[in-house]
């Protein structure tokens, strides 16, 4: 009998072509006859185009050029609405929209010939800011701007502001935040009638891909063929983009007759084109007894979703979902909406709206702490949410949590007490040598998979196969884009079947060759799909057993592999699918908003300690301890990367990564100016989890843990700054400017 | 302008190979590795010089390939991703200890981190915790937050026999 892989740190399956150089990504590969292609974007922001002329000096008789009336299929985005064009034909919405698509065989020239395309667009008045969407200064998107609003309500917020002794309000607000991802949006197409579409690409979900192609082709779904390449990172850039430019390169290629066409954006187009995180304004009341009792809290929460709908109705839901964190209260009411702007739409990034409201409430905390004489810790405490009480939206949490114990993991890491207490010592006497220290906090949770019904309409489908030889395949969409799909799944499988880690692989992600198993975002791929994995490699089993092949659980490799051969030679292909089904109990009412959002949470207490230089106002993260509880934990090494890099993205989220904006257009849209961090940059992030499985979970009880990384670090970190500089700063990215005018307001 | 310009020989090594290219002189190495000479493990990131992703070793010393015109490289000996393991099933130290420690995630920005890490063993056999963080921070990585890179430079200097 093998021993358990999972929980082990089996080398990454993919791993060797990756250090070596093998791992073929979609720029590493060319296709006899290929094209390249371009697109030609709107210069303003807003604007009826007028008219398009092609220049002098290039031989646009070579040149396949695609506007919206070549489109044979409908012209927009097919996601949740249908209000984003492929190709602006008459209106522009945001600046960078793409208008034309060019492809020639010549990179060289297919830039000068794009430079030559002029747009002539009469500019209508534009939306800039959440507040002017707001204000309607002008109606840029339905009846009121208003992409998407909920409300969470949850007792009743109104008979409590008259009897609580004490009611704190604040503000706080996010900026835009670029995915970065090292690899840019590309793609290859291949499409013709004759033979349908063919796209290869970087991308997070070939499904949303497929859904549309077929939309924009008009074709049925055997037509058009997804396949992802080797994924240089995602972060949930390369959730909906994918369907935007891998369409652009289909047309190009259908106009050319089925010549490949080849689009790879350069970083610049990148940046200032696909979509970014939602900035956000949140507005919290909080109403609290003198000893510390939450008992209401009334939450405003709006992101900017830019020019057109997209995915801004979901992460808003989550952003909203997670708003009023891991506490027990007894009244909640949380209004959120989505708003229209004229920059180009913003979209996924890890944590989905939950990392902007997260900070919000993590520093009313600190506020209403302090309003009411408690330590931020002991506040906190007082609140915790723990097993068999209720979220927001009612959820009852039936897993044992306990947010008190993780609270004082975290600070017997970090020594906080002491700290706390020394650096308020020293910061009175002005710090050391102009710097001045703190620490600080912040405790949340995430929910892993989609939101209250979502994953009941997805109804995601795995598949596993075996072969004559007893090697097993796993049939799934989710995708590799670094975090480890590949190599849990084949862990997941390897136990389920107790066979050698070496005998499983995953299949290529190909909607000609595996079923749908829902887009790779919202933390799912180890919680939802990893389970659909396990029992579907359980099918296999199950059904050589029910051929009478194998007699018992307790099999060795050659019985498997024998048995195996005889089912193939018998039967043909053995094959099993496995269909998501909720776990049972599951409650949620979309119209109410109210219910089991989530199937499952982790929860976090992330710890951060910061000197503040008073004269360069250089802020530097000294220490970070990320503490959390996901469920079983599959892969020791690949877990603790993930925390590592969302802490990572966190802090340039915090403090370094500044989306400069000029009349609806990214200005700073290159790593020159747009700053990362660095591996100088960063502090030694320190990581530690707990395991309380989760009973319907993979693998002896995982839960999902992708975006929670990104939700602690700007909370706690502001946090840190606030004990060192006494400034109660609101807003992030946190920039050297408004360190120093903060400081200086103070003095 | 690039495409009016004649081509012209430069001769080099690549990866222990001599090479006759013939190419535009201001033609980017990066693209002469990556279209000329089907060296596709050398990335483009940013085209700029920031990110690192095009790290290739020109006579020992760590470059950003997108920022060398191929005319500069006439003589030169030139180490890409491909070269970096003495060839075979066996695998340079580092390219082992990021396998093993979880140094690579995406993967693309890995060839040009791992060649950050030969160079800067070559040049500091042992170096400290400040010393690695400084070599690399040349390369940018956005999956892994860094720390997982540290240890597999930790893990790779561990082990004898490591040299550029």
């Amino acid at each position: 009998m093998l021993t358990e892989i999972v929980g082990k740190p089996v080398p990454r399956k993919e791993g060797r072509s990756k250090v070596t150089g093998a791992a073929r990504y979609v720029d590493d590969l060319r296709m006899p006859g290929m094209l390249y292609g371009a697109t030609v974007r709107s210069p303003v922001a807003r604007g009826r185009i007028r008219s398009v002329t092609f220049g002098e000096g290039i031989p646009w008789d070579e040149f396949v050029v695609v506007t919206a009336e070549d489109i044979p299929g409908e012209n927009a985005v097919a996601l949740i609405l249908l209000d984003q064009p492929y190709l602006a034909s008459e209106f522009v919405n945001h600046a960078e929209e793409p208008i034309l698509l060019l492809a020639h065989a010549d990179k060289q020239l297919l830039e000068r010939a794009r430079r030559a395309v002029h747009v002539d667009i009469e500019p209508l008045p534009a939306v800039f800011t959440l507040a002017d969407s707001l204000a309607q200064k002008e109606i840029i998107w339905g009846e009121d701007n208003v992409f998407k609003s909920y409300l969470v309500d949850k007792g009743n917020v109104d008979d409590v502001w008259a009897q609580a002794d004490l009611v704190v309000e604040g503000e706080y607000s996010t900026g835009a935040q670029e995915q970065l991802y090292i690899e840019t949006n590309g793609v290859i197409a291949v499409a013709n009638p004759e033979e349908g579409v063919t796209v290869w690409g970087s991308m997070q979900c070939p499904y949303y891909v497929h859904k549309a192609l077929l939309k924009l082709f008009a074709l049925p779904p055997e037509r058009v063929r997804v396949v992802q390449c080797e994924t240089g990172g995602g972060f949930g850039g390369k959730e909906e983009y994918p369907s935007m430019i891998g369409g652009h390169a289909a047309l190009l290629s259908w106009k050319a007759g089925g010549r490949p066409v080849k689009i790879i954006y350069d970083r610049a187009e990148d940046m200032a084109a696909t979509t970014k995180r939602h900035p956000s304004l949140t507005r919290h009341r909080t109403a609290v007894t003198a000893d510390g009792q939450l008992l209401a809290m009334e939450i405003e929460f709006i992101v900017d979703g830019g020019a057109y709908a997209t995915l801004s109705a979901v992460v808003l839901s989550r952003g909203t979902i997670h708003a009023a964190g891991p506490y027990r209260c007894p009244n909640v009411r949380i209004r959120s909406r989505a708003v229209a702007t004229n920059v180009p739409p913003h979209g996924a990034f890890r944590g989905f709206g939950a990392p902007q409201s997260i900070f919000a409430l993590e520093r009313q905390m600190d506020k209403v702490a302090a309003a009411v004489g408690l330590s931020p810790s002991e506040f906190r405490r007082r609140n915790f949410i723990r097993e068999g009480e209720t979220t927001a939206t009612g959820q009852v949490i039936r897993e044992p949590v306990d947010m008190a114990g993780l609270l004082d993991r975290a600070f017997e890491l970090t020594d906080y007490e002491a700290k706390r207490e020394r650096f308020a010592r020293e910061n009175a006497a002005g710090g050391v040598g102009g710097v001045k220290r703190g620490i600080g906090f912040a405790s949340f949770m995430h929910g892993a998979g989609f939101t209250g019904s979502g994953e009941d309409y997805l109804k995601s489908i795995v598949g596993a196969e075996a072969d004559a030889e007893g090697r097993v395949r796993v049939l799934a969409a989710s995708t590799e884009i670094g975090q480890g799909t590949n190599t849990i799944f084949a862990q997941i499988a390897s136990d389920a079947l107790k066979l050698n880690y070496d005998l499983v692989e995953m299949a290529q992600p190909d909607t000609g060759n595996v079923p749908d198993s829902g887009p790779t975002v919202a933390s799912r791929t180890c919680m939802i799909v990893g389970k659909l994995v396990e029992s579907a490699a359980l099918g296999l089993r199950q059904t050589l057993q029910g051929a009478g092949l194998l007699a018992t659980d307790d099999y060795t490799e050659d019985d498997w592999r024998k048995a195996c051969r005889e089912y193939v030679e018998r039967y043909g292909a053995l094959k099993s699918f496995s269909q998501y089904k909720p776990p049972p109990g599951v409650r949620w009412d979309d119209e109410k908003y109210e219910g089991d959002a989530y199937g499952a949470f982790a929860w976090a207490v992330y710890v951060a300690e910061v000197s503040v230089d008073t004269l360069t106002y250089e802020t530097r993260i000294d220490d970070f301890v990320a503490v959390q509880e996901v469920g079983k934990v599959v892969h020791p090494i690949l877990a603790a990367g993930q925390i590592e890099g969302g802490v990572a993205q966190a802090i340039g989220f915090t403090l370094y990564e500044n989306v400069v904006w000029q009349e609806g257009r990214m200005v700073n849209n290159g790593m020159t100016n747009y700053v990362i961090p660095t591996s100088a940059d960063l502090p030694p992030i320190r990581v530690h989890f707990e395991e309380q499985p989760y009973q319907y979970g993979p693998a002896g009880g995982a839960k999902g843990i992708g975006e929670l990384p990104m939700d602690g670090g700007a909370p706690a970190i502001l946090n840190a700054i606030e004990q060192a500089t006494g400034v109660r700063f609101t807003h992030v990215p946190l920039m050297p400017e408004a360190l120093m005018r903060g400081l200086s307001k103070d003095a | 302008m690039i495409e009016a310009a004649a081509k012209v020989e430069v001769h080099c090594t690549v990866n222990g190979a001599r090479q006759t290219l013939r190419v535009h002189p201001l033609a980017r190495l990066l693209d002469v590795l990556r279209e000329d000479l089907g060296l596709t493990g050398t990335k483009e990131g940013c085209g700029e010089g920031e990110c690192g992703a095009c790290s290739v070793l020109v006579d020992g010393e760590l470059v950003n390939s997108c920022l060398v015109p191929v005319l500069q490289i006439e003589g030169a000996e030139i180490k890409t991703i491909e070269g970096v393991s003495a060839g075979g099933a066996e695998l340079h130290a580092v390219q082992q200890a990021f396998i093993e420690c979880g140094g690579a995630q995406c993967g693309i920005c890995t060839p040009g981190m791992v060649l950050a890490a030969v160079s800067l063993l070559a040049q500091i056999p042992q170096p400290t915790d400040a010393d690695i963080r400084n070599g690399l921070a040349g390369n940018l990585c956005r999956c892994t937050g860094y720390m997982k890179i540290f240890d597999a430079v930790v893990r790779a200097c561990e082990r004898a026999g490591v040299k550029a």
